[in-house]
């Protein structure tokens, strides 16, 4: 089994518990406004097999300690979800924590298989309506919906990610509306807010493509903390 | 033998002979909790800081020299007492009359001095030129002995940063021996040992032991003298904390004031004193606020504690450094740790006086440290980038629980053993005076000795590898050759007598050699092997380029075609050098530390098959090339960690620098993190890391704003510095290193 590899983070200290060994897959259909990755769109790059993925991953075992492990990002990696399912089941017999970095978008019979070998689901909701999905991201909500219903049949715990840019998904009704909903599942763990930022602006640049998001602000760590505050008591006020 | 200052301490051979190790083991009390205990500096102490505060800005303001004593030749005794604030200060003692002045030391060489003053708008004095007229100098002596052929080598670059015009260093006192004995019971053993000495036959090596031990009784009485210049007597033992503190203050004093050596590290104090304070703690004496208040007050000392160098030397080791190296932590032979509670006190210093280069705070890193240890260490780290760690658990079988660290990475047993430092071979300029048959790339000047070049127009690797194994004999040959002409000089004209009298008699000398370009070598290697480098001649048929067409696996990439490459390089130089018989019977050791040199070793070494151009940069210490880590930072630390330490006994240096972002979302998260990256890296027998978490902005804020952040530091090649410091080359060069970000 061959997968179309981006490119390994060893040093994936954000995606997940611990420290992680991030392998980015190539292909995505999603085209989001504030994609950072827009490298990886494309189905093209270099195939590696589930065993030299393996042996890279595993060389960086001495830094996960009990938390961390590895994380399959992309790209939508339910892309590609055999060799996903075929590394992780590889990861999980040798004891390696598996996390799955996804948009929830995909073959659902494929997610089910890899969710088989998954210990942890980092799911990206970008919105509450499956409306503004089809507009923004021009995707299906109703697949990322299906897909959470399933990581919750399934018992794989759930962090819920979402990214906030200024102006944009910033809003206090918007966050209370996702955290909401994220809190709709059971097997949610954490609600992520992730701080918007411009680090893959000279990746556009460099594919000659032009960054919608160009004019919007960096999101600032202290926006962050006062979102995470507001859905806390939101959630011990009922 | 007892004492009232020994008086609730447990007794054991420490008190028959001069053991330091066995007193520490025998009283200190290992601290396992975390750092809630800790409290904030004193009004006192922020009033004084603020007074230092204001002498250290005119010092940048005053160019980076607030003024030079020219007309007195630093020692112990040649000046009056000086001090911050007589009426404030708890621990006394400057190394000439005012803060932050600078006396000259022309012992090392008087060229070397007489170009200092110059530099910053002085001039010697006669009256100083006059004293050394008829005197030699370490410089002269070592010039007078060197053959045309190092003289060559040393001006091509290919060996630089000899400290031949300078005070060598990187010798470590025994400072704590004067707290725990006083003066009158070291002189005692001294003049047993030169007796016993004097009984064993009058050879030369003995004959020059014996002036040697003269030399270090006489200075120890000075060590004395220069005390009561400041109304202490230290001729007995320290009888509670504060004369501890202030002992051992007297005993580093002396040191500095009589020697100017590039590194002069204060060795490992904390858990000593913790034993001290500890002590004064249960009976009432102190409360935490002074026991914080002496560190405090004791490591401002440390913070204006200046030697007088010249632009030249600021080039190879940029920003002002002393090396005042403390070693933090570590565990015990027996399995407890070493970590007390001044060990936690010490690191406190840079949140209670703010960020700074000096003291080298290091951490000694185990798996076995206490796990809130690990986290304080890592909290310091993200908050102030100014500390490093080297691993305790592959120190530690080598040289036991009572090391320090000289300079940056060099494990030494603390007054048992000392190193005839060395500076580096350039092993990147060997492989090209290897491809031109000894003539040095950029001149063109035949520097070894003539051997038919590299034939053809595309570089094969076993050809290669089989001219490198020529001139590798004879760079090692040259090497070894000049550091024993460089260190029986020093001894015979700058001898260490305060430091070595602060040590056995008996002492282990280790002769630490080190390299540069390793890892430009290794990609150049990997270059020959995996991709197709052509050669490009001037006229002459000297190689001056190179075409490299197609990939290579980069150092850094934790990819063993090319690690494996690096590996090998380092062993065989190490083997080369060890057939060459050292000076005193020293000990070989190697390290892979630049310091800042790796700018200054790059602008004199032409382009390099790896793609490299002329000029550039090395990467410092063992680190990988710039942004040549194409899987990430823990990529990049495996790379470095399959360096053999065996082999680097002086040690293996690596910078990493990281955004806070990339480290975690929390502050709780990031601290995590680093505990575990550095508890992995260790784990891989690393040796040792220098952390910084900070974001390139910031530099960029700094680079273009001088008056932005004036205490920014950041760790660069095994020590920490203040940005600002660093000329503006070096400061871009910084600039250009990886920064690991998150994707």
């Amino acid at each position: 089994m061959k997968g179309v590899v981006h490119s390994f983070q060893s040093l994936g200290a954000v995606d997940g518990p611990g420290l992680r060994c991030v392998v980015f897959l190539q292909g995505c259909t999603l085209r989001c406004a504030y994609c950072h990755n827009p490298d990886t769109w494309s189905t093209a790059g270099r195939e590696y097999s589930v065993e030299e993925v393996f042996e890279k991953a595993v060389r960086f075992r001495p830094y996960f300690g009990t938390t961390g492990g590895v994380t399959v990002s992309g790209g939508e990696p339910l892309l590609q979800w055999e060799f996903v399912a075929e590394l992780f089941s590889r990861l999980k017999e040798a004891g390696v924590h598996t996390a799955l970095d996804t948009a929830g978008i995909g073959d659902i019979g494929g997610a089910r298989t890899v969710l088989r070998f998954t210990d942890l689901v980092l799911c990206d909701l970008k919105f509450s309506r499956k409306e503004d999905y089809l507009r923004y991201s021009g995707a299906d909500g109703n697949r990322v919906f299906a897909f959470l219903k399933l990581t919750e049949e399934m018992g794989v715990p759930l962090w819920v990610r979402h990214v906030v840019v200024p102006n944009l998904t910033d809003g206090r009704g918007h966050i209370l509306k996702i955290a909401a909903l994220a809190r709709q599942y059971s097997n949610l763990q954490k609600l992520e807010l992730l701080p918007f930022r411009k680090i893959c602006l000279t990746k556009y640049e460099q594919m000659g493509l032009p960054f919608p998001l160009r004019d919007y602000d960096e999101c600032p760590e202290e926006k962050i903390r006062a979102l995470y505050k507001l859905t806390e008591e939101r959630s011990s006020s009922g | 033998m007892d004492h009232q200052a020994w008086k609730n301490f447990k007794g054991g051979s420490w008190q028959e002979s001069i053991d330091v190790r066995n007193f520490i083991q025998t009283n200190y009390r290992p601290y396992s909790g975390d750092e809630a205990f800790l409290v904030p500096a004193t009004e006192r102490t922020l009033g004084l800081m603020k007074k230092l505060g204001r002498l250290l800005e005119l010092e940048r303001e005053s160019g980076g020299v607030l003024d030079i004593d020219t007309q007195t030749v630093s020692s112990l005794t040649s000046y009056r007492p000086g001090y911050l604030d007589k009426e404030k200060e708890i621990i006394v003692g400057l190394q000439t009359d005012r803060p932050l002045k600078r006396g000259v030391n022309p012992f090392g060489g008087l060229n070397m001095t007489r170009k200092a003053c110059e530099a910053y708008g002085y001039r010697l004095s006669e009256k100083v030129e006059q004293e050394f007229r008829y005197r030699t100098t370490h410089n002269e002596g070592v010039f007078r002995a060197y053959s045309d052929e190092i003289k060559a080598a040393r001006h091509c670059g290919i060996i630089t940063g000899l400290p031949d015009a300078y005070g060598r260093g990187r010798i470590i006192g025994d400072y704590r021996r004067v707290a725990l004995y006083g003066i009158d019971r070291l002189i005692e053993e001294k003049k047993r040992d030169k007796r016993k000495v004097a009984s064993q036959g009058m050879e030369a090596d003995n004959v020059r032991l014996l002036e040697e031990l003269y030399q270090q009784i006489t200075f120890l009485g000075y060590l004395k003298e220069m005390a009561a210049l400041y109304g202490f007597d230290i001729s007995q033992p320290a009888q509670n904390a504060g004369e501890a503190v202030q002992w051992l203050y007297f005993a580093y004093l002396g040191a500095i004031k009589e020697q100017n050596g590039a590194a002069m590290s204060l060795g490992r104090v904390s858990t000593f004193l913790d034993i001290y304070f500890e002590r004064d703690l249960q009976s009432g004496l102190l409360a935490e606020e002074q026991a914080q208040e002496i560190i405090d007050d004791f490591v401002m000392k440390l913070r204006m504690a200046r030697h007088l160098r010249t632009p030249e030397y600021n080039e190879l080791f940029a920003g002002d450094p002393m090396w005042i190296t403390e070693a933090v932590g570590g565990m015990g032979e027996d399995g407890r740790t070493l970590v007390t509670k001044s060990s936690y006190r010490i690191l406190h210093t840079l949140y209670n006086l703010g960020p700074s280069a000096e003291p080298n705070l290091t951490v000694l890193w185990s798996a076995d440290l206490p796990k809130a240890f690990q986290r304080y260490a890592a909290k310091v780290s993200c908050d102030t980038d100014a500390i490093q760690y080297e691993n305790d658990d592959v120190m530690r079988p080598v040289f036991g629980d009572d090391y320090a660290i000289a300079c940056c990475v060099s494990a030494m047993r603390v007054g048992k053993d000392m190193q005839f430092f060395g500076a580096r071979a350039n092993l990147a300029k060997l492989l090209l005076m290897s491809l031109n048959g000894g003539r040095d790339e950029k001149s063109g000047i035949q520097v070894a000795p003539a051997h038919p070049p590299y034939e053809g127009e595309y570089l094969e690797y076993d050809r290669v590898r089989r001219l490198m194994d020529v001139y590798r004999e004879w760079l090692a040959k040259t090497y070894v050759g000049a550091m024993n002409i460089i260190h029986y000089m020093h001894d015979k004209y700058a001898y260490e007598k305060t430091q070595m009298a602060l040590h056995d008699t008996d002492v282990h000398r280790f002769m630490a050699f080190g390299i540069a370009g390793m890892s430009v070598l290794a990609d150049s290697l990997s270059a020959i092997k995996y991709a197709k480098v052509k050669c490009i001649r001037d006229e002459t048929g000297l190689i001056t380029d190179f075409e490299t067409v197609g990939e290579y696996p980069a150092f850094g990439n934790d990819d063993d075609r090319v690690d494996s490459i690096a590996q090998e390089q380092v062993r065989l130089f190490y083997e080369e050098l060890e057939k060459v018989p050292a000076y005193r019977d020293a000990e070989h050791t190697l390290s892979i530390l630049t310091i800042t040199s790796n700018v200054v070793y790059g602008k004199k070494t032409g382009a390099t098959p790896d793609g490299r151009k002329a000029g550039e940069p090395f990467a410092p210490g063992a680190n990988p090339m710039h942004n040549r880590e194409k899987n990430g930072a823990l990529a990049a630390l495996n790379s470095v960690a399959k360096l053999p330490y065996e082999i680097c006994k002086d040690g293996i240096s690596n910078t990493f620098s990281i955004v806070p972002q990339a480290l975690g979302h929390t502050e709780e998260q990031r601290y995590g993190n680093l505990v575990a990256i550095l508890d992995g890296y260790f784990r891989q027998k690393a040796h040792h890391i220098n952390v910084n978490v900070l974001n390139r902005e910031t530099l960029l804020k700094a680079y273009e704003n001088p008056e932005y952040c004036p205490n920014l530091t950041i760790r660069v090649s095994g020590y920490a510095v203040n940005f600002h410091k660093l000329s503006r080359q070096q400061q871009r060069e910084v600039l250009s290193r990886t920064f690991h970000e998150a994707m």
